[in-house]
């Protein structure tokens, strides 16, 4: 029998051991951090439907519980190299060696680092904050401006560090259109009374439900929705934070105050994504991983052994990284046989 | 004190600070469906007035709840209330009530007798 490594546990890297698992295989999963689904539990409820992060990072684990499964947490994996004919070499942070037949990437992503965007001023002004900050001010019904007061305006601003040229982001991060819509319904249903912006360049709702959610923020929540980018920030005297834009369907400059401003930061791949995929020659755009065809085998890769599925591969919601980790493991049961 | 010949020029940024929030209430309680707006500009597109005139209903509407009032009861005007943008509207937009309402906003009337309804003209 062939053994199994799994590089990462969040949704992808937990469901694929899941799977294969089931099917009476060995997995060795590694994780970095001191716990799986990292990611997600720092998310507190999820588009479109506002299920509990919590409920799918309680699940994920659940699946986790199966004898076939070899957990290694706190184990960054940070070199990976051919061992033999047929066999990898996988090295922790630590300098310990694992041998495996087969591997699969699962080493997803990391959030954009809005501090690169200095012109939008986070880590600046204290009212300027991202789409994770608002995930936890959401968790803990916590929304406050820069003062600890209950904010009369709040402003979101899509594209931060996907589609950008200054970021080196050509692509589009896919999950921060929705994200915006879901965190400005949510701000409206704790606190009815506050303003709320959205400033996008286009809105992308490719998901389903995700388009009728824009259209609930619209009906339901009077949200409103400016197409433009904002260009930069600066702060008030009173801690508030100064926009500018352009209104592009006016075809006129746009400013505004705002009490907070929500930095939708994309998805970059991570550092060990960027590392492992350099590593096994599978290296693709942006530091993501490449698969041997997008269309026809998304989750092998031109090395022969190594399997690539979830976001390390490219920006997925939760959901679609769950499916690619199953099409991962068919195909990895496939080349077992 | 002698004119030199120079003028300051205002700024013409729209500033969402002073927006009246009362008129686009108001214009909300009016026409309810204008809250799907998506900007397409569907409406100008079809617009027979439009065809032929600078009339551009989009931006119309769009200068409406940015607070651009300037000229825009004169702009109205042009609209012969066809309904053509109404039947082309992927949101379901009551364009034709929206235009109705703008006027009687602009022309300061109030419109009790509609609260909550849209009106069809």
């Amino acid at each position: 029998m062939k053994s199994i490594s799994i590089i990462g546990a969040g949704p992808a890297g937990i469901e694929a051991a899941s799977i294969l698992a089931q099917q009476g295989i060995a997995v060795t999963l590694f994780e970095k951090s001191s716990s799986a689904m990292k990611n997600v539990a720092d998310k507190t409820f999820l588009f479109p439907d506002f299920a509990a992060a919590s409920d799918i990072v309680e699940a994920m684990n659940k699946k986790l519980l199966n004898s076939n499964i070899t957990l290694h947490c706190d184990t960054e994996i940070v070199a990976l190299e051919r061992e033999g004919k047929t066999s990898w070499k996988l090295t922790d942070a630590k300098g310990m060696s694992y041998y495996s037949d087969l591997v699969l990437i699962a080493t997803g992503y990391t959030p954009f680092d809005a501090h690169r965007k200095e012109e939008l001023g986070y880590g600046i002004y204290n009212g300027v904050v991202t789409s994770l900050d608002m995930e936890k001010m959401i968790r803990y019904d916590k929304i406050v401006n820069s003062l600890g007061e209950k904010p009369r305006r709040v402003v979101f601003l899509q594209c931060v560090g996907s589609r950008d040229e200054k970021s080196g982001n050509h692509y589009c991060s896919k999950i921060c259109c929705v994200t915006a819509v879901k965190q400005a319904i949510e701000l409206k249903r704790c606190l009815p009374d506050t303003e709320a912006y959205v400033f996008y360049m286009d809105l992308r709702m490719w998901g389903q439900h995700f388009e009728e959610l824009y259209r609930q923020a619209q009906q339901e929540y009077g949200i409103r929705f400016v197409r433009g980018r904002i260009s930069e920030a600066s702060g008030t005297f009173d801690g508030r934070v100064q926009i500018k834009a352009e209104d592009t369907l006016m075809g006129l400059p746009l400013r505004m105050t705002t009490d907070l401003l929500v930095l939708m930061v994309g998805m970059e791949a991570s550092e060990g994504t960027r590392c492992l995929g350099k590593a096994c020659g599978i290296g693709g755009e942006y530091g993501f991983v490449q698969s041997k065809d997008p269309h026809l085998n998304d989750t092998a890769t031109d090395q022969e052994g190594i399997f690539v599925c979830g976001t390390c591969k490219r920006p997925m919601s939760i959901n679609d990284s769950i499916n690619d980790a199953r099409s991962a493991a068919v195909t990895i049961l496939q080349a077992i046989q | 004190m002698k004119n030199f010949g120079f003028t300051i020029s205002t700024g013409r940024s729209i500033n969402l600070d002073e927006i009246r929030e009362e008129n686009i209430s108001k214009l909300l309680e009016m026409v309810p469906s204008y809250k799907w707006c998506i900007g397409c500009g569907g409406c100008t597109a079809t617009c027979s007035a439009g065809a032929f005139t600078n009339f551009n209903i989009r931006k119309i509407h769009n200068s409406f709840v940015r607070g651009q009032y300037q000229g825009l009861d004169k702009e109205l005007q042009q609209c012969m209330l066809c309904g053509k943008c109404l039947l082309v509207c992927p949101r379901g937009v009551n364009t034709r009530s929206l235009i109705v309402n703008m006027r009687r906003i602009l022309a300061g009337v109030e419109a009790n007798t509609f609260k909550g309804k849209e009106v069809i003209q």
